[in-house]
């Protein structure tokens, strides 16, 4: 075949595809709503990490289902937190959307500017600190979780030695790391917590590593709080026990999976789209727990004892009605000194402020 | 013996070397169309979702501008180190480093700063990529070490370092423990140049760039000396041309264009310092100096392509809900056609047994 021949082919190939896709994909454009709601969600990971980001995209469809026929839903996965979070939140509130979820701590600086550009669109931040007018931040209490997944684990281990992989060393990530190791060494004073820091919240590779990095350190319980479940993969290999993160992942791991702490935006996400539509809503600040049933655990591994299930369960309902709290007093830091006296418990800002360990963990907190 | 072989042309045509990107353009936009369709979406719609429609208002292309400006900065850097064979795969960390010393000087000085704290903190930026593209360049000139290798694992510990300093010295100290930075003071922000965008000074810096590595490259003696050690370094060293000089050169101003690229997002949109300042511009960018064909002028309009399938791919998930992958499958299969032209404009197919020869 000479030059001018390939050319050709090229460029029948060319006509034939476009024909193709004509057939194909026909005109079938959708018709726009315009009376609707628009709801924006902006994710951090990808919705496939069933995870963190999958449980936000679960609380939109549950949206869809519940308001389908005064909203419609919209996201972007994969947002990374920098300079690109701005332009895809302004994106979504420039194209009509009166109702913007940023659901990650990353996004709390991009969504204050946005916000003062649209003060007619309301947005939701997750996790951060700073409202305004039009700006509403909201978390769950995700330590109530791990004071259950600690006490589970305290009985559970038989090494004394539990592996954490975390995140990043910010005070939700301490805290959950001490919420755990304070309800481990209640029912288990002689336990001990390893952590080891990924830098990252969804990366399944490093996280399988992190997990067999503390299974050969004796390790033979796993918690993560990262958001992939590559970790509960490696301890279903190896044959110890591991505690899910954001969603239930039994299904990784069926005989590993001892329970997982869910998040549950659904109601709060029902509830904060209905706001906007009855021209209620306000820029509040919500941090809801158990007992507000943002989160909520998995069920719990078949293998755990029926005397350790009621255990936990009397801790569950003690945590929603206000008899025990996660940060209970005495509390010791890892120098032995107590930090949070007898008779009193770690007030909210010093929960969010956290940036030390508590007796138990072992290794320092990167700072 | 094969049926179809490649056979080597006597000469790529000179046309044709500039008119494969654009082939390369129009065949990603053709299996765009097929795909779209593939998926179930109207293709016409889709395509104009993610090529048109993003760059349809002011604001649009100030974005399209503000995300090509670190890719301008750092590939025309780049360029002139691959022409001369030198090759610097670790811009990502020398951007890191502009941020974390052009930054720091933002921080140092906040709560008194004044109109020289911008200039400064530019020079900072540059001083901090040149440094750490410095460390290859001595490694590769005192000790023959690889600066592919080397400048790519200082990558990772300059994005560790990063890590280190928001988590510590850099935090802001009324964040409650967040690792991020405070928010820098109008004195250390570069100003805003077209006014409804977030187009900002470092724009401007990187037609500067476009405009000076054009003139060094194609009409300057070290230009000349770079082209002839990177076409045939024999001739290059009977020549007396001192090659360690231009190792050093090319790595110092890539480092340095890409310390400033750097600094230019976190003094830019960014306005802090963050744990994560560049979603990898650095090695984006090395795309976007070959799909340039290491020219400047062919690296502003790849740049702006590459920006563009950026923002393209998250409008048409806002405005047809297309997965995020297409972002990816997009470039993927831009890069797949460039090299494939590129094959095909050097070599002829041939199909059949090759005849005896004559």
């Amino acid at each position: 075949m000479n030059r001018r021949t390939f050319g050709k082919t090229i460029l029948g190939l060319t006509a034939a595809a476009v024909a193709l896709s004509f057939g194909i994909g026909g005109f079938a454009g959708a018709v726009a709503a315009q009376d609707k709601l628009k709801v924006g969600f902006v994710y951090v990971g990808p919705v496939s990490d069933h995870g963190y980001s999958y449980q936000h995209d679960v609380g939109r469809r549950a949206v869809e289902e519940a308001l389908g026929d005064k909203v419609t839903t919209t996201f972007v996965e994969n947002v990374p937190e920098g300079a690109d979070a701005e332009r895809v939140i302004d994106q979504l509130a420039a194209s009509g959307h009166g109702l913007i979820f940023t659901t990650s701590f990353g996004f709390m600086n991009p969504t204050l500017k946005v916000a003062k550009r649209y003060p007619n669109v309301k947005f939701e931040h997750a996790t951060g600190y700073k409202r305004d007018a039009n700006v509403a931040t909201y978390s769950a209490r995700f330590y109530e979780g791990r004071t259950i997944a600690g006490e589970i684990a305290g009985k559970m281990t038989k090494s004394n030695v539990i592996g954490y992989i975390a995140s990043f060393p910010i005070p939700e990530v301490v805290g959950g790391i001490n919420a755990f190791t304070i309800a481990l060494r209640k029912v288990n004073p002689e336990a001990q917590v390893r952590v080891v820091w990924v830098n990252s919240w969804y990366d399944p590779p490093k996280e399988a590593e992190a997990a067999k990095a503390l299974l050969d350190q004796s390790a033979d319980v796993i918690v993560q709080h990262t958001d992939s479940p590559a970790p509960i993969q490696v301890a279903e290999q190896a044959g110890k026990w591991a505690v899910g993160q954001s969603s239930d992942m039994t299904r990784f791991g069926p005989k590993a999976h001892l329970t997982a702490i869910v998040d549950d935006w659904n109601g709060y996400y029902i509830d904060r789209v209905k706001a906007v539509l009855d021209g209620t809503w306000q820029p509040i600040d919500t941090w809801g727990g158990l007992k507000d049933k943002m989160l909520f655990m998995a069920p719990y591994n078949p293998a755990i004892p029926g005397d350790v299930v009621e255990m936990v369960e009397k801790t569950r309902v003690d945590i929603m009605e206000g008899r025990r709290h996660s940060f209970d007093g005495p509390v010791k830091d890892q120098s032995g000194k107590v930090v949070i006296a007898e008779g009193k418990h770690a007030s909210d800002e010093e929960i969010l402020k956290m940036d030390w360990f508590v007796e138990g963990v072992v290794g320092k907190l990167p700072k | 013996m094969s049926l179809v072989r490649l056979e080597a042309r006597g000469r790529a045509s000179p046309a044709m070397v500039y008119l494969t990107p654009l082939l390369a353009v129009g065949l990603t936009l053709a299996s765009g169309f097929v795909l779209f369709g593939l998926m179930g979406f109207d293709p016409l719609r889709a395509l104009h979702a993610f090529f048109v429609q993003p760059v349809s208002s002011v604001r649009g292309i100030g974005e399209l501008v503000v995300k090509a400006t670190p890719l301008v900065l750092i590939a025309v850097g780049l360029a002139i180190g691959f022409r001369a064979n030198v090759w610097n795969i670790g811009a990502e960390g020398q951007l890191t480093l502009g941020a974390v010393t052009g930054g720091g000087v933002a921080l140092a000085f906040y709560g008194d700063g004044g109109w020289w704290l911008l200039p400064l903190m530019i020079l900072a930026g540059i001083a901090g990529g040149m440094l750490w593209a410095a460390i290859p360049a001595l490694l590769r000139t005192r000790f023959n070490a690889s600066e592919i290798l080397t400048s790519l694992m200082l990558t990772y510990v300059a994005v560790l370092l990063l890590q280190f300093l928001v988590h510590g010295v850099y935090r802001d100290p009324d964040g409650y423990s967040f690792p991020e930075s405070r928010l820098f003071e109008d004195d250390a922000l570069l100003p805003v140049i077209v006014s409804g965008t977030r187009i900002h000074l470092g724009a401007l810096f990187a037609l500067l760039a476009v405009a000076a590595g054009w003139v060094l490259i194609a009409r300057t003696f070290i230009g000349f000396q770079i082209r002839v050690i990177g076409l045939t370094p024999a001739a290059a060293g009977y020549a007396g041309f001192n090659e360690k000089r231009i190792i050093w050169l090319t790595l110092l101003i890539s480092g340095g264009l890409a310390g400033l690229a750097g600094l230019g997002e976190v003094a830019g949109p960014i306005g802090q310092i963050t744990p994560t300042v560049s979603p990898g511009y650095g090695f984006t960018a090395i795309i976007v100096a070959f799909l340039g064909r290491l020219h400047p002028v062919g690296i502003l309009l790849a740049a702006l392509l590459m920006a563009l399938s950026f923002i393209g791919g998250e409008a048409a998930q806002i405005a047809m809900g297309l997965p995020k992958a297409i972002t990816g499958v997009f470039q993927g299969m831009l890069l797949f056609f460039l090299l494939a032209c590129d094959v095909l404009i050097r070599y002829r197919v041939r199909f059949g047994r090759r005849r005896a020869a004559a």
